[in-house]
């Protein structure tokens, strides 16, 4: 019979710059990892984000996308919410082979539900409809 | 050439002189132009495409480009005039100003006070001395970033890093989402200066490998890169032979020091700071010539753009009240220095301690000289203990603060010192 344990693992908060170096007490159990304490986060952010990090990371993705009608080849992009790590690369593979035309404002959806994942892909940059 | 007068000239249309514009206006200064080199104003932002900027000024997370629409938004709405696409050649003692642009010719332009906001530049392969031909494929990281972020292109297939600050970590990861292999970083220091969060983003959760203690010693390659030499290097910094290691690769990135952009300040006989290359500065960042001020990475070297929107709104601010008048003339040239452990601190003098608002502190900003954890920051005024505040660790490559609040600024003498106390190592 395998025994619950626990360890301790060090994480870096990514929240803010300050870039916490927090300590988790997390229990191993049969099936399942569960987070017991989070030491050395200096708000409650950093516990909340140890949490997710351990069980579930995601990541907001920045990119660009090919736009058309426009001075500029590309318009900077975000997912409007953050998206699992490992569906990162596959969500940047359809980022590629999308094109968009201008004019194109801030918060646009560009794509929707990417992946299926309910993240939306925006823009983050204004192009206007300015190519002669 | 053509003579125009205005009030308030800005040098530079990037985060810093976008804020000192605005706060300019809103402290009552109403004859303002603003001059930018770029096509549109922004600055760097514009080719910030990641994430992080904003979290300490407006309480969100914002891309860079989202970060310069606010304030483009605001200087719109403001009706300030901005002249892009403009290049400034000269400014002298006078406050006059010499310019170009395709549409207005040459300009000479008169000011009451400047604000110069002109940013800084990336250090060069030149200024690095590292060996090899020319080939193609050697890029600064903020070229590299500009040339897929901006331009659309991607600079090449296989990439080592040299340097492991902000930009080079952040282009590890654009790269390798473009779908270049980013083979290696190499950091000459056993630290990194970029944040921390930053090698989690970008390094870790890539699986990319940093190198610390290490150096690229040849770039190998005649019409293209084929390759370079990287080898770990001992405590002076030099490169230990026999740790000689060849990586194939077809592109270099240099992330190896960012140099505040000072070629008009020096030419106007502007005093600048030898440790932050950048001009010496009081609490106004009022410059060593009256009525001129300068803000941003300009003046030193930021790692967040939130406090470079703080230092130029009180740039701007300053400028106004010089022209309308409103500034204090004492100047009580009260001499900031960096004490024990402390690289440099900006303002380097304190000037006037009358006119302040009893709820204005003075911000004294200034950076550690290595990492070091438990400490104490200390300012010391005549040798007289002021002011400690406690923290957990301090990095060279993350800003510290100190508030100095007014009361306090009333009963300076003639010297403070800002130190870094680690009090178990100094009381042995």
């Amino acid at each position: 019979m395998t025994e619950n344990f626990e360890e301790k693992i060090p994480m870096t908060c990514i929240i803010c710059p300050l870039g916490c170096s927090m300590e988790l007490t997390v229990l191993h159990k049969k099936n399942e990892r569960e987070l017991i304490s989070v030491k050395d986060n200096n708000c409650p952010r950093g516990a909340d984000y140890a949490k997710k990090e351990l069980l579930n990371p995601t990541r907001t993705l920045t990119s660009t996308i090919k736009i058309l009608n426009s001075s500029s080849p590309v318009i900077s992009v975000k997912s409007d919410q953050e998206i699992p790590i490992e569906k990162i690369m596959s969500a940047m593979e359809i980022i590629k082979r999308c094109t968009v035309e201008a004019p194109v404002s801030i918060g646009d959806i560009l794509i929707y539900d990417i992946l299926g994942t309910g993240v939306n892909i925006i823009a983050s940059s204004n192009a206007k409809a300015d190519k002669k | 050439m053509k003579k125009i007068e205005y009030d308030l000239v800005i040098i530079g249309g990037g985060p810093a002189g976008m804020a000192a514009t605005i706060s300019a206006k809103e402290n009552g200064c109403s004859s303002i132009l603003l001059l930018e080199r770029d096509k549109k104003i922004g600055g760097i932002l514009q080719q910030c495409i990641h994430n992080g900027f904003g979290l300490h000024y407006f309480g969100e997370e914002l891309t860079g480009p989202e970060y310069a629409y606010r304030f483009e938004e605001k200087i719109q709405e403001l009706n300030i005039e901005c002249k892009c696409n403009t290049m400034v050649l000269e400014v002298n003692p006078s406050k006059q100003i010499i310019a170009l642009n395709s549409t207005d010719g040459m300009m000479l332009i008169q000011a009451k006070a400047i604000i110069l906001a002109m940013g800084c530049r990336e250090r060069t392969r030149g200024a690095l001395l590292i060996p090899g031909s020319r080939p193609a494929g050697i890029f600064t990281a903020g070229a590299a970033q500009r040339f897929v972020n901006l331009d659309g292109y991607l600079p090449g297939k296989k990439v080592v890093i040299l340097g492991s600050g902000d930009i080079g970590l952040i282009m590890a990861r654009r790269l390798s989402l473009e779908g270049a292999e980013v083979k290696m970083i190499c950091e000459l220091m056993p630290f990194s200066t970029g944040l921390k969060r930053n090698i989690t983003q970008c390094v870790e959760s890539f699986n990319i490998t940093l190198r610390y203690n290490h150096t690229i010693t040849e770039i190998h390659g005649k019409d293209r890169v084929e390759g370079v030499t990287i080898a770990k290097v001992d405590k002076h910094r030099n490169p230990i032979p026999e740790t000689q290691e060849f990586i194939p690769c077809d592109t270099v990135l240099l992330s190896v020091g960012l140099i505040p952009e000072n070629e008009l300040s020096v030419s106007c006989g502007i005093a600048i700071d030898s440790c932050t290359s950048g001009p010496i500065v009081n609490e106004k960042m009022e410059t060593s010539i009256e009525g001129i001020f300068a803000c941003g990475n300009s003046v030193h070297v930021h790692d967040l753009v939130d406090f470079v929107t703080k230092e130029s709104l009180k740039a701007g601010k300053s400028a106004a009240f010089y022209i309308n008048n409103k500034s204090s003339k004492e100047k009580k040239r009260i001499i900031l220095k960096p004490g024990n452990r402390v690289k440099y601190t900006v303002p380097q003098f304190i000037d006037s301690t009358e006119n302040l608002d009893p709820k204005e502190n003075i911000t004294i900003m200034f950076r550690s000289t290595d990492v070091y954890r438990e400490v104490q920051i200390v300012i010391y005024s005549n040798g007289e203990r002021i002011k400690s505040k406690k923290k957990k660790i301090v990095r060279p490559g993350e800003m510290q603060f100190i508030e100095l609040e007014a009361k306090k600024i009333k009963l300076l003498k003639n010297e403070l010192t800002v130190t870094i106390e680690i009090p178990e190592e100094d009381m042995e």
